[in-house]
Order: C-alpha cells, then sequence, then structure tokens
C-alpha cells in the first residue's frame, strides 16, 4: 500500500509563554519508518501527542491515515498505536494480563490467544504471569511494543523508544522495529540518538527550535555536508562495541 | 463514535477488574481498609468500652456507624493514590490514545471506589456480628443505610479524584484523607457529644459525620430517623456535586 499515513502543515503549540512548535510540516509515507530527531525539549513529545489525539494543536493542520486530527480523533485512535516515553504498561498486573487487558480494551475475539502469541513473539513466554514490576528495561519496552501490536494498528508512534535501555535491550528494540516495518506497518519514531535514526529511518526530519530544519533520506542529508575529504584516522573500537563484544552479542545489521 | 459508546460497559468492566487486581495484590490496601476499622472496632469495645457511657448496653451497635465511616475515609485514599499512579505512567496516555470512551478511565476508579469499599463494609459487618452486633433493622432500612454509605462514598471518591488528580507527590495523593479519618472521633461516631467541652460540641453535632453516624444508627436499631437523615442526605449530596465540579475541572487540565 502506498500514499501518506501522516501530513503536517504549520503545526503550532505553545504552552503559556512557551512557544514550543512554530509550524511545523512533514510527511509520512505509509509503510515507511519515519524518525523525528531533535534534542531535549525539542518539541518532540508534543508533536507526537498532538498526532495521537492527546493534545490539540493551536494552529496548523494534521491528518494522520487520511483522518483530519481536529474532526475525526476516534477513527484515528482506531487506526494507531502508542507506545510513550514512558514505559505504558501496568506494573502490578503480569505481562499476559497487560496485554489481554488490551486486546479487551479493542473489542478483539480471544484475547488469550492474542497474549499467547504475543509472549512467544516478543520471547516473554518465561516471563508471562510474573508481574511487569519485576520485568528488566528491556523486557518492559518489549511489553510495551507488544501491547501496541494489538490490533494490528496501520501506525505506531514510538516516542523515544530507547532512551534508558542498555545497549544490548536497545539493539533488541530496534529489531524489532525493523520486523514491524518489513510486515507493513509504518513507524513514526522520536528520538535523541543520532545513531538510532541512522539505522533504522527511511526518512529523518530534525526538529529545532520548533521547527523542522532538515527533512529527508540519510543521503539526502549526508549531503547537506560539505563533500566528504579523504582523511587517514586509525579507527578506535567504541566503548559499545567494546560492550558487546565482551558480553558476546554480534549487533544485527 | 457509536462504536465507542457501544463498548462503554464493557470497558468499564475491564478497568474495574485491572484496579480491583491492583486492590488484592496490594497487602497494605487490605490492611487499611479492612483490617484496621476491625482493629479499632476490637479496641473501642474491649478496651474502651467499659470505661465509655454511651447510654447503651450493646456499645458494638453504637459504635459500627463510626466503624464504617472510618473504612471508607481510609478506603479512598486508596483510590486518589491508584489515581496518582495512573496519570504520572504512560498507561493513561496509552488508554486515551486508545478507541475507548475516554470517561471509563476515570469512571472505572469510581465504580473500583464503590466496590471495594462494599466489600469492606461487608466484611466489617460479618466481625461486628460475631462481636455481638445485633439489628432489628427490616430490608428498606438496610436499604437506606446502603444508600446513605454509597452517597458518602461518592462524595469522598470525588474529594479523593481531586487529590489524585492535582497532586505533585505520591504522599500529597494520601495526605487529605488525614482529616476524614480523624473527623468521626470528633462526632457522636464512639461517644454521645453531651460530654464534650462546649466548643468542641458545637463542631461535633454541626459536621457531616455526626448527622450521617445519627442517621445510620437511627436505622439500625429501628428507631425514628427525624431530620438527620436530611441532614445526612444534604451533606453527603453537597459534598459530592461540589467535589465532582472540581475534580472534573483537574481532569480537564490534565487532559
Amino acid at each position: 500500500m502506498t500514499g501518506t499515513a501522516i501530513q503536517v502543515k504549520g503545526l503550532q503549540k505553545s504552552f503559556k509563554q512557551l512557544h514550543v512548535l512554530k509550524g511545523v510540516d512533514l510527511v509520512v509515507e505509509r509503510g515507511s519508518i519515519f524518525a523525528l530527531l531533535g534534542s531535549n525539549g525539542a518539541g518532540k513529545t508534543t508533536v507526537v501527542k498532538i498526532l495521537t489525539t492527546l493534545l490539540k494543536p493551536d494552529g496548523g493542520t494534521a491528518s494522520v491515515n487520511g483522518y483530519d486530527i481536529a474532526s475525526k480523533p476516534d477513527r484515528i485512535r482506531q487506526s494507531i498505536s502508542l507506545t510513550g516515553q514512558f514505559a505504558a504498561v501496568d506494573e502490578i498486573l503480569t505481562g499476559r494480563e497487560n496485554l489481554i487487558m488490551i486486546a479487551k480494551l479493542r473489542h478483539l475475539k480471544d484475547p488469550h490467544q492474542i497474549a499467547d502469541d504475543l509472549l512467544k513473539r516478543f520471547g516473554l513466554i518465561e516471563a508471562a504471569d510474573r508481574r511487569v514490576s519485576a520485568y528488566s528495561g528491556g523486557m518492559r519496552r518489549r511489553l510495551d511494543v507488544a501491547m501496541s501490536l494489538i490490533g494490528e494498528p496501520q501506525l505506531i508512534f514510538l516516542d523515544e523508544p530507547t532512551t534508558g535501555l542498555d545497549p544490548e535491550a536497545r539493539i533488541e528494540v530496534w529489531k524489532t522495529v525493523k520486523e514491524l516495518a518489513e510486515s507493513g506497518t509504518t513507524i513514526f519514531l522520536t528520538t535523541q540518538y543520532l545513531e538510532e535514526a541512522e539505522q533504522l529511518a527511511d526518512r529523518i526530519a530534525i526538529l529545532h527550535e520548533g521547527r523542522i530544519i532538515a527533512n529527508g533520506t540519510l543521503a539526502e542529508l549526508k549531503k547537506l555536508l560539505p563533500s566528504a575529504k579523504v582523511e587517514y584516522v586509525e579507527k578506535q573500537p567504541t566503548l559499545e562495541e567494546i560492550f558487546l563484544a565482551i558480553i558476546g552479542k554480534e549487533e544485527e545489521k | 463514535m457509536e462504536a465507542v459508546k457501544r463498548h462503554f460497559f464493557s470497558d468499564m468492566g475491564v478497568m474495574l477488574g485491572r484496579s480491583m487486581r491492583h486492590i488484592i495484590r496490594s497487602m497494605d490496601t487490605i490492611i487499611t481498609v479492612t483490617i484496621m476499622p476491625i482493629a479499632f472496632m476490637l479496641l473501642f469495645v474491649y478496651v474502651f468500652g467499659g470505661a465509655i457511657q454511651a447510654g447503651t448496653d450493646n456499645y458494638v451497635n453504637y459504635l459500627l456507624p463510626g466503624i464504617f465511616l472510618i473504612a471508607i475515609a481510609s478506603g479512598i485514599a486508596y483510590t486518589a493514590y491508584r489515581l496518582f499512579v495512573d496519570m504520572q505512567s504512560g498507561i493513561f496516555e496509552r488508554f486515551h490514545s486508545m478507541p475507548i470512551a475516554r470517561s471509563t478511565v476515570l469512571w472505572g476508579h469510581v465504580l473500583t471506589s464503590l466496590v471495594s469499599n462494599g466489600i469492606s463494609i461487608i466484611v466489617i459487618i460479618l466481625a461486628a456480628l460475631i462481636m455481638g452486633f445485633r439489628s432489628s433493622a427490616g430490608v428498606l432500612s438496610w436499604l437506606a443505610v446502603a444508600g446513605i454509605l454509597v452517597l458518602f462514598t461518592l462524595a469522598l471518591t470525588w474529594i479523593a479524584a481531586i487529590a489524585g488528580l492535582s497532586a505533585k507527590s505520591v504522599d500529597g495523593a494520601g495526605a487529605f484523607s488525614y482529616p476524614i479519618v480523624f473527623l468521626p472521633f470528633i462526632s457522636s461516631a464512639f461517644v454521645p457529644t453531651g460530654s464534650m467541652p462546649s466548643g468542641v460540641r458545637i463542631f461535633a453535632e454541626n459536621q457531616p459525620v455526626t448527622s450521617i453516624v445519627e442517621a445510620i444508627r437511627a436505622l439500625l436499631s429501628s428507631q425514628p430517623v427525624g431530620n438527620d437523615i436530611w441532614v445526612a442526605l444534604s451533606w453527603c449530596v453537597g459534598i459530592m456535586l461540589v467535589a465532582y465540579i472540581f475534580a472534573m475541572r483537574a481532569y480537564r487540565k490534565r487532559v
């Protein structure tokens, strides 16, 4: 399926004196991974909240899956999922109960089967009947993403999905995101890690001081820089590479 | 929108099931809302009771309405706490970005408050029966008692909602309930107000707990309820409406 999943024009939002979004324009193609890159406080989460109907913009228009955010918020909620910045899981319930709860709220048939399938797919079978408060950060994120997949939404919002995760868990999340995109789901993700955007995204937009200051594929963004010079630099392994080598995991490219 | 409305009750059921699980898994909650009031009852009946001149030969009968109110007042502190925790974690935003009636997120907590307080009241009545509580009240009187307690619970639940929605910290979310738990002690719940010094007595006789306690006590002992029931109902409904308006204002500020 091709077409536009998200179209945003002139989006504005202020909180009291603070003018957070000063006219954001962006387009996300269906089936792609789109990364919104920006430093802390740049307004990434505000964009996500507006597009997921949690906040109303002060100005501008936006449509999600073809529905206008102002007039058809219910339709949008039917077709999206949000994985917020803080893991949106119920700590006191078990992993399985969390999944069943969301399946019931989406009024699907056989919530237990859906939970079983997702537990298997996300490697959470063993932890299924443990309370989420005992989960590691990575497991919690995996459950969080699994909960967002219930009901097979066409579009998934991931707000800083790897913030606070260790490198191993981060790679796990990346793998999941890539698999999702391969199955045709559109993914809108925000991140403050350049590497994450580079790893995952088909298109990258940089949000800075309330505006999108650059937007394109990685190759296009690279062209914005002066042409590459050839230099001889001794390649030192990064600490992350060392860490991963020592613990015996290989980064999957 | 129609589809969303059609599922209102099943969504409420899911929300109720969720927070009832929270209660069952929290030993702390069970102790505070059920075991504590029963311990109070034991203490007052078997330790202080002998020295209290309540003008009745069955002190458990005299005391029980006040114990109900203490149980409910400590129960709603947890409603505020659960609401606060939901607002802090991402789960609230997840629910709000899903195709469900948004009001079920808040009303689920209100329903949980009613159900859980109802259960703890039943447990307390059973304990009171073992301790010698007897009532000559008929079905209609019991229904009237249940009605007053439901209104009292709703009134306090909406106060709890204000605290849960606007608190800045977990401690703040629960702290508002202490004065409410304390109110029955300065009322006719444990001792007749006649023995109190005049300043305290004026307060005790005119605060909501006294009229509620007197109304329930009269209903349970098949005495004429007189004016107390109307004063009690006015207090409950009045507090409920005012608290509801402020709770909804706090809620809208958050969404």
